[in-house]
């Protein structure tokens, strides 16, 4: 249950304990004082949360969903199945299908609880990540393996979801959110009729270190911009712990540019969303920008590329796992009645298919003529690429008799 | 018809361009209340208000950045990028954002985005003030480059360049923003992304664009005198390259100087030249023949005018192609 057991295999392991003793990690690291947070790892739910977020106490009571049992089942179900997604496409590049695969396993309620906190209207822009942000968005799942089948590097229209591309350039995205937002802006002043909107930054702690990361914040301050920046901080950029990134908990920097900051735990999906609905509203509504910080933890690997035995403790590994998102409110949900068996098997049995309907959706996927892509590279006619296309048509018709390029 | 210099030519475009469309904006480091430390948008903040002309943080990455979201939301946006060696904390989002985002949506999305640059050297600035970057920009695929030499051409191709569906980086000659010149607000100067005879001639072709145009012209009337008839053509679009102009011309006069600013390694004198020994190699007398900045960082002021391609540089290079 619950994405079962991730792989530990150990190997150097005293190097990797040493060099973690010098960067001072493996120590506890729970106790993150402001941090938000209604279910704790155990699966209990706390009666209320507060926080003084810039000089003023929040009670987040009316953006909590915790009394509406259906949503929650809902929440679960989201967690669920991107995991199960993930997992599955994991497995698509194990066998070579897919080129690469970025794995979230851990970030489940970091992004099902902010993506499900997002009005219709309001616009997402994601890092490469954010699996759980495309679902809660209504993204066919298959079409973000689209682009790491290597058949194209968009895969969804971005207007239809409200979702935006995956970023691979670390935090360009954030001034893209910001520019959105200024656009928002701009709407609703020419149409006040409009319904209210913001835009979601998503970055993570190695992408916080990017100028565009600053840019974007100083720009949403100056203009008052309708964002929040979402920061899911999994503790590692590849191998670098955010330790290196930043000597102060990330969501303290929103202070250094005049705007809120609250760290909430990333891995209770009903505290993530209780939060994001309250920035959004924040942001919607004229107050400016919101910092998020979703304190979590990327329990795999970077990417399918990445070895973290080199780098960290099997041991901080084990120790978040005890705090799987997934797990606490699966916990709740049996201890509180809402759920029983027959709920976690059938949504088992829903995963799987979908996990098979996946994988057949890949194994279909064709790749694009390389002809169709001199067409996407300018909006209007440019004679460079016409030549050129003309050019390759007819080198490649020159192989039509052998057969070779057909 | 009104007399006006290049810099009035594109503050009045600008004007026109915001007039047309209430979903242009500008945007830029002092462009609004200054009007820009050339003055290029003086007034422009007054008029539209400060919605639409945007003083911004300095951050060149965060005003492309910015203006790509704002085109995403349906906008269209024009940067000011105040001096051509200040662009480079926005090359990240120009080459990796702006210029991919069709392909990376297979199409689906545009970026109406035009970056203007005041570029090239002359003007006895210090540091990263006199720099000519076009060919970095030039090859990366997804952006148009265009670049006026008059007032006539600057009026009409910053609003070509608003209202164009691709990325369009202007780059404006800023030592000649005071030259002056007539212009007609009625009658448009057609495709931008073309090249202009500016003076016909049959024993050579020289090529420039921007600030070098009038350089060019004197070279050619230099050459007259000794009894040489030297045709010229301003590029105008650096990407994409008027090939066919430039071609047509070479088969008759069978000689072509390429002369610009920016270095000739891995600069445009070195694509128009590779593509005219394709197209053209049995109408050619001569090697086609670069003029154009040494292999080193713009050198300081005091000394640029030897750096700077001239009217005895573009002549010697004749020199060189008659030789043949």
């Amino acid at each position: 249950m619950n994405g079962g057991r991730l792989p530990t295999a150990e190997f150097e392991v005293e190097e990797v304990e040493r060099a973690a003793r010098t960067a001072g990690l493996g120590q506890d690291r729970q106790a993150e004082p402001g941090m938000l947070r209604i279910l704790d790892p155990e699966g209990r739910l706390a009666d209320g949360m507060t926080a003084e977020i810039a000089g003023e106490l929040v009670d987040f009571a009316p953006y909590l969903s915790t009394s509406d049992a259906p949503h929650l089942l809902s929440l679960y179900r989201d967690m669920y199945l991107v995991r199960r997604f993930d997992q599955e496409s994991t497995a698509l590049q194990r066998q070579g299908q897919l080129a690469l695969w970025v794995p979230l396993t851990g970030q489940e309620a970091a992004q099902i609880g902010s993506g499900r906190a997002m009005e219709a209207q309001d616009y997402a822009f994601p890092t490469y990540r954010e699996h759980g942000v495309a679902l809660t968005r209504g993204v066919e799942l298959s079409e973000i393996l689209r682009l790491f089948r290597g058949v194209t590097n968009g895969g969804w229209d971005p207007r239809e979801r409200n979702f935006h591309l995956y970023t691979l350039v670390l935090a360009a995205q954030s001034l893209h959110a910001v520019g959105y937002a200024m656009g928002i802006q701009r709407d609703q002043l020419a149409d006040p009729s409009l319904p209210q909107a913001a835009s979601v930054a998503y970055f993570g702690d190695g992408a916080s270190s990017e100028g565009d990361i600053h840019e974007s914040m100083v720009f949403a301050a100056s203009f008052d911009a309708p964002v929040v920046f979402f920061c899911q901080n999994n503790q590692w950029a590849i191998s670098v712990p955010s330790t290196v990134q930043t000597r102060v908990p990330l969501a303290k920097r929103a202070e250094g540019y005049g705007f809120p900051g609250v760290r909430v735990d990333g891995n209770d999906v009903l505290a993530v969303e209780a939060v994001t609905r309250w920035a959004l509203e924040h942001a919607r509504t004229g107050r400016g920008p919101v910092l998020i910080e979703a304190y979590t933890y990327r329990m795999s690997a970077h990417t399918t590329a990445d070895d973290p035995t080199k780098y960290r403790l099997s041991g901080d590994e084990q120790e978040w796992r005890t705090r799987d998102p997934l797990a606490r409110l699966e916990t709740y949900l049996r201890s509180a009645g809402l759920a029983n068996d027959a709920f976690f098997e059938g949504l088992a049995g829903e995963a799987r298919v979908m996990a098979s309907d996946l994988r057949a959706a890949v194994l279909s996927m064709t790749a694009p003529d390389l002809e169709s892509r001199f067409a996407a590279v300018y909006a209007e006619p440019h004679p460079l690429v016409q030549e050129e296309l003309r050019f390759f048509q007819q080198y490649e018709s020159g192989f039509a008799d052998e057969g070779k390029h057909a | 018809m009104a007399t006006m210099t290049i810099a009035r030519a594109i503050n009045e475009g600008l004007r026109a361009s915001l007039a047309n469309d209430p979903k242009t904006l500008l945007m830029g480091e002092d462009i609004g209340e200054l009007g820009g430390v050339y003055r290029v948008t003086d007034g422009l903040k007054k008029d539209f208000g400060a919605m639409r002309v945007v003083d911004s943080p300095l951050a060149e990455s965060g005003i492309i950045g910015t203006a790509i979201g704002l085109a995403l939301r349906g906008y269209r946006p024009i940067c000011e990028i105040q001096f051509d060696g200040f662009v480079f904390p926005g090359f990240n989002q120009i080459t990796t954002q702006l210029a991919k985002l069709r392909t990376r949506s297979d199409g689906m999305l545009s970026a109406p985005v035009v970056i203007r640059i005041p570029y090239g050297g002359g003007i006895g600035s210090v540091e990263h003030h006199s720099e000519s970057p076009e060919a970095l920009f030039a090859h990366t695929a997804g952006l148009r480059i265009i670049t006026p030499s008059n007032p006539q051409d600057a009026y009409w191709m910053i609003q070509q360049a608003v209202t164009c569906e691709d990325p369009v980086i202007v780059f404006e000659p800023k030592r000649r923003y005071w030259l002056k010149g007539e212009v007609d607000t009625g009658a448009p100067v057609g495709d931008p992304f073309t090249a202009h005879v500016l003076r016909r001639g049959t024993d050579a072709t020289v090529v420039a664009y921007g600030p070098l145009v009038p350089v060019a012209l004197a070279a050619a009337a230099a050459a007259e005198e000794d009894g040489r008839s030297v045709e010229v053509i301003d590029l105008r679009s650096i990407s994409p390259i008027d090939f066919d102009t430039v071609t047509e011309s070479v088969i008759r006069t069978g000689r072509l100087v390429v002369a610009h600013e920016a270095p000739t390694f891995g600069g445009i004198g070195g694509e128009i030249a590779a593509r005219v020994s394709e197209r053209a190699f049995l109408s050619l007398e001569a090697p086609v023949i670069r003029v154009g900045g040494f292999h080193m960082p713009y050198p300081v002021a005091r000394v640029e005018e030897q750096y700077l391609p001239d009217i005895d540089r573009i002549l010697e290079a004749l020199d060189r192609a008659f030789a043949y």
